[in-house]
């Protein structure tokens, strides 16, 4: 029992203590709330950059405990977990001083922080996952996790919204439960292992196999919002915005889109996947989605639902990435994961800091804020721009690789969903900045709140999206110093075609 | 010294219902204390089992067969650590709960009720089996009724009489099967029983009139009222230990007795009666307006799955995938006890503060309790089947077995209940969220709420996480 | 000797069950309380006849004890759950008042 057995064990708890000490603390400890919750991500960070170092050098991190004869539950940290874990980890630590900054006066803290805290680790427990067992474990906990932050604040709509979250994820949850048990009674215990372990299956069960994946894309596909599973995301629009954030760069999506990764390459293999036409249908889905998604946020005059269909269009670049077959393209899938969740954590931090200072929740609204918040705009500028594929920001990056990869694998009708898609993200974000920008502020807003320093909002709600928006542009400027997130991606892509 | 923990397990509790009788000005401290030693006895029994294998004691030195022989084996160890745990829970939570005036009437029933549960675990043939099955049905029905209106007592009085009938059909399955073989001891009995019309016929009456007692769809039309209308304390023990020791008896003579008898009909019979519990009773609990009223069908719904086991046992060749399967199957109703008290004692709490416990109208109350609100959340974790409770990991085996049997139907059963069982259980915590702000202390009442949350966690967490010692406990006899 | 024997057996036996059946299909059509318990211990009184004839062996032979022993503690059993029964129906006939 060394540390290196105890070490992915030790990131999922490093969240999930404090979030199970901040459910006892009274509503009044605020201070000890916000040190619980400081002390739990720095202290992850710290094991993360720790598991970084070794994984990079080859070491392997493997916790594993029986819950029952043939059932383990596996910790692994491999390439492709560390980069979602080194995600989850970082946007954490930003988004918890997020919102403190933005929940300060508000009721039933500790009840929204707990929960924060255990989703969290229910998502680095996905990403450490080892097997689909445990994936499925942590998957549930993530919808359990969370339902809770989105019907926080109690209202009616809250309380729709997350009814409808909860109606698509337990189906999604139940849908995924099915595959991965079917899976498993078929081929015994599924570990996730580099190039998938059905390459080798017998004939005769192809087809309950190529049956199978469909009903894990399905459970997989409603939390990374493929369409038609997206209807939750717009939704679920109503919760809080570090809770937004949360659901649409760390967590939710996430855990859907990086499952589907993990099925097609460290399940299924991407040859048996390619060669059973699964890659085709996986790109199929996630071209829809992307046009489909696009179309939708040109039509929202609310800012947060035009960034929830953005998103909705956004995260499928990740499964159309996995579905070209090719490293090139695994690379620009792969390292979207992290430039998206950059992105879109900087723009819903940004969509936040407008409704809480000036009450602004419509695109129509947002005339001259530029001018009003300028370092908020800013990050939002870098994101939106980011989103639409300028370079030097890092949406450039996941999209040239896409690109450059669909090329390389002869898929001509990929790029020409890239450069439609492209085309849409910028006649839904252009129009956002021109206004923030170039038109001047109307006499009044609609809500103001006059904040009495330095900057326009109080720290804790200004340095999150500046830092987020930083990262998204060095990730692009740098890519190709070490340990970026594209090095990172092509180190994982490697690893996958390269055995 | 480990022998004498098996009858005191039993005896224990009989003392102390004879002592609150006798002194009723001090019920709560002694039946309190009883509780204790109750519990403390049966759980040396489980680790005796666990660590020297199978128990047992003839009482008085007499023998087969006109002697009281108690046995311990894995099955029943499990189910009596279970068993006792909860009811020392209840007992804490009874502690708070009963007023002097009540408290009175509750602890000699509650304790007579202990004896007879730790009893039907321990008996080692098949009439002190009826004795302990009557005894807990009459002192279940009396429980019940406690609250003494009208819905009570009426309820329970169907109870009583139901109970009745199922005994009876029990007795005569007995009488039956000592008229053919002349033996009552269950180990004897099971080396002499043979194919053919009288065991099927005692077989047909035994198990039919437990499943009458532990309300298999479609007799379970005694067991809502019944329930929902009992003090939480009692509730709780009533759907989390009396129906379950049904249960557990049909379980054992199917595996113990009945084995060389069996065949597939009868057993798929049983899982689809399973099924349609499965899918009436979520169905039900759905649409149920009051929150006691909800648990008390969501326990019909869990008996289902419990009998959903008996095709999937019956289909699988013995060896270790069918030990599996039944650890599975026994981890599932032990969850189930668990979380299912947890859930009664939360509710009981929710009701009391509210003053009612009408679903729709709950929103304040729920959020004032935080404790209450997570034991419920907690148990309706482990209720829906989700990880990381110990429903999840049973439900997991069972299926995969199923499907490894191709029998993929029953997956689709169970799932069709889990999303139920999500929807019922969410519709109660969605209460839990409303837009006032309430003063945030965790724990309110510790005498109530904690006992509640414990078994929440045990359900949710110790279950689901460290599973593992139950299938060792098993190895111990019950796979014969 | 054998035939006596198996004809009060079969006597009693069959007179028990012929009991059992007639509480069963009382018990199920009959609505009102009393009725039901009344089948009820006719049920009861007919699964101890099978069990006393079980455990007949003839004029001469002393009887078998198991069965009466069951016998006994099944009326005990019987007579403390019709009490408790009556007692439920006593108070519902009070609420009714």
């Amino acid at each position: 029992m060394s540390f290196d057995t105890w070490l992915p064990a030790a990131i999922v708890l490093s969240s999930m203590i404090p979030g199970m000490l901040i459910f006892l603390l009274r509503e009044e400890s605020h201070r000890l709330r916000t040190l619980l919750n400081m002390t739990g991500a720095l202290v992850k960070v710290g094991l993360v950059i720790w598991m970084i170092g070794g994984v990079y050098d080859g070491q392997n991190y493997e916790t594993r405990w029986t819950l029952a004869p043939g059932l383990d539950l596996v910790l692994r940290a491999d390439a492709l977990s560390v980069l979602f874990v080194a995600l989850s980890t970082l946007l954490w630590l930003v988004t918890t001083i997020y919102a403190i900054g933005y929940l300060e006066h508000s009721p039933n803290r500790s009840r929204f922080f707990g929960f924060f805290s255990v989703c969290v680790s229910a998502t680095v427990g996905i990403a450490l996952s080892g097997n689909l067992l445990t994936f499925v474990i942590f998957y549930e906990i993530l919808t359990l996790a969370t339902y809770p932050l989105v019907a926080h604040r109690g209202t009616p709509d809250a309380a729709h919204g997350a009814k409808v979250y909860l109606a698509y994820t337990m189906g999604g949850g139940a849908l995924l439960l099915v595959g991965a048990i079917w899976l498993q009674a078929l081929v015994g215990p599924v570990e996730f292992t580099q190039g998938g372990i059905l390459g080798v299956s017998p004939e005769e069960i192809r087809v309950e196999l190529i049956l199978i994946f469909f009903v894990l894309l399905g459970g997989l596909g409603v939390k990374a919002a493929l369409v038609p599973l997206h209807g939750w995301l717009p939704q679920a629009m109503v919760a809080p915005a570090p809770v937004s954030a949360l659901l649409h760069a760390v967590a939710v999506v996430k855990a859907g889109a990086f499952g589907i990764v993990r099925v097609v390459y460290d399940v299924y293999g991407v040859e048996f996947a390619y060669a059973n036409g699964l890659l085709l249908a996986l790109g199929i889905l996630a071209s829809v989605t992307i046009i489909y998604g696009s179309l939708m946020a040109l039509t929202q005059d609310s800012l947060k639902k035009r960034l929830a269909y953005s998103t909705v269009s956004q995260v499928s670049y990740i499964a159309l990435g996995t579905s070209i077959f090719g490293p090139i393209a695994t690379i620009g899938g792969v390292v979207h994961l992290v430039h998206q969740g950059l992105m879109k954590i900087t723009l819903f931090f940004c969509a936040g800091n407008y409704a809480e200072t000036l009450g602004v929740n419509k695109v129509s609204e947002m005339d001259g804020v530029g001018r009003r918040m300028p370092w908020t705009s800013l990050a939002f500028t870098v994101g939106a721009l980011g989103m639409i594929g300028v370079p030097p920001v890092a949406g450039f990056v996941s999209k040239w690789y896409l690109g450059l990869g669909a090329a390389d694998a002869g898929s001509n009708w990929v790029i020409a969903v890239l450069i439609a898609s492209s085309l849409l993200n910028a006649a839904y974000f252009l129009p956002i900045l021109h206004r923030a920008w170039f038109r001047p502020a109307p006499k009044q807003w609609p809500q103001e709140h006059r904040h009495p320093g330095r900057f326009e909002i109080a720290g804790a709600l200004l340095w999150p999206p500046v830092i987020t928006a930083a990262l998204a542009l060095s990730a692009g400027l740098f890519a190709a110093a070490p340990f970026t997130p594209l090095e990172w991606a092509s180190l994982i892509a490697e690893r996958e075609y390269g055995r | 010294m480990m022998i004498d923990a098996l009858p005191l397990a039993v005896t224990l509790p009989l003392i102390g219902a004879f002592a609150v009788t006798v002194s009723p000005l001090h019920a709560r401290g002694l039946g309190l204390m009883a509780a204790v030693l109750t519990a403390a006895s049966a759980l040396s029994v489980t680790a005796a089992v666990w660590s020297d294998g199978v128990l047992r004691a003839d009482l008085g030195g007499w023998g087969v067969p006109l002697g009281i022989a108690l046995e311990a084996d894995g099955l029943s160890a499990a189910f009596l650590a279970m068993a006792n745990v909860v009811a020392l829970a209840v007992s804490v939570y009874a502690g708070g709960y009963f007023k002097q005036e009540s408290a009175r009437h509750f602890w000699p029933l509650w304790l007579l009720l202990w004896s007879a549960l730790n009893g039907l675990f321990l008996a080692a043939d098949l009439f002190n089996l009826y004795v302990t099955l009557e005894l807990l049905g009459i002192s279940a029905a009396a429980l019940g009724a406690l609250t003494g209106t009208r819905e009570a007592v009426a309820a329970n009085l169907r109870y009583l009489l139901v109970g009745l009938l199922g005994s009876m059909s029990y007795l005569l399955g007995v009488a039956l099967i000592y008229a053919a073989y002349g033996v009552l001891d269950i180990g004897l009995v099971a080396e002499a029983i043979e194919p053919g019309p009288v065991a099927w016929t005692a077989m047909t009456l035994m198990i039919g009139g437990l499943i009458l007692k532990a309300a298999l769809f479609p007799m379970h039309f005694w067991l809502p009222p019944a329930h929902a209308n009992a003090p939480a304390p009692v509730s709780a023990a009533l759907s989390a230990l009396v129906v379950k020791a049904a249960f557990y008896l049909a379980l054992r003579l199917w595996l113990d007795v009945f084995a060389p008898v069996l065949n597939e009909a009868a057993a798929n019979l049983l899982g689809i009666l399973g099924a349609a519990a499965v899918v009436w009773g979520s169905w039900r609990a759905l649409r149920a307006e009051r929150l006691k009223l909800l648990a008390a069908y969501s326990t019909v719904a869990q008996m289902g799955y419990l009998f959903i086991a008996f095709p999937l046992l019956a289909a699988t060749p013995p060896g270790l995938a069918r030990d599996n399967l039944l650890a599975a199957v026994v981890l599932l109703a032990l969850t189930h006890g668990f979380a299912k008290a947890g859930f009664f004692l939360a509710a009981g709490m929710v009701q009391k503060t509210a003053g009612h416990d009408r679903i729709d109208d709950l929103g304040g109350a729920a959020q004032a309790l935080p404790a209450a609100t997570f034991a419920i959340g907690l148990a309706g974790v482990a209720l829906i089947g989700l990880p990381p409770s110990g429903t999840f990991l049973a439900k997991w085996v069972m299926l995969e077995q199923a499907m490894i049997l191709g029998l993929w139907w029953w997956l689709i059963v169970m799932m069709v209940g889990t999303l139920l069982a999500a929807a019922y259980i969410f519709r109660v915590l969605s209460r839990a969220f409303n837009r006032e702000p309430t003063p945030y202390r965790f724990v309110n009442d510790a005498r109530t709420e904690l006992p509640a949350l414990l078994l929440g966690l045990i359900a949710t967490f110790g279950l689901g996480i460290a599973a593992q010692p139950l299938w060792v406990l098993l190895e111990q006899g019950a796979f014969g | 000797m054998t035939g006596q024997v198996l004809y009060a057996q079969l006597l009693y036996g069959g007179s028990g069950i012929l009991l059992v059946l007639l509480g069963l299909w009382s018990f199920l059509v009959h609505g009102p309380l009393l009725r039901k318990l009344i089948a009820i211990n006719l049920m009861g009184a007919g699964v101890f006849h099978i069990l006393v004839a079980i455990g007949y062996r003839g004029i001469d032979t002393p009887p078998d004890p198991v069965p009466h022993a069951l016998v006994l503690t099944g009326i005990v059993v019987a007579v403390s759950a019709t009490a408790l029964a009556l007692a439920f129906g006593k108070r519902l006939d009070q609420d009714d008042d």
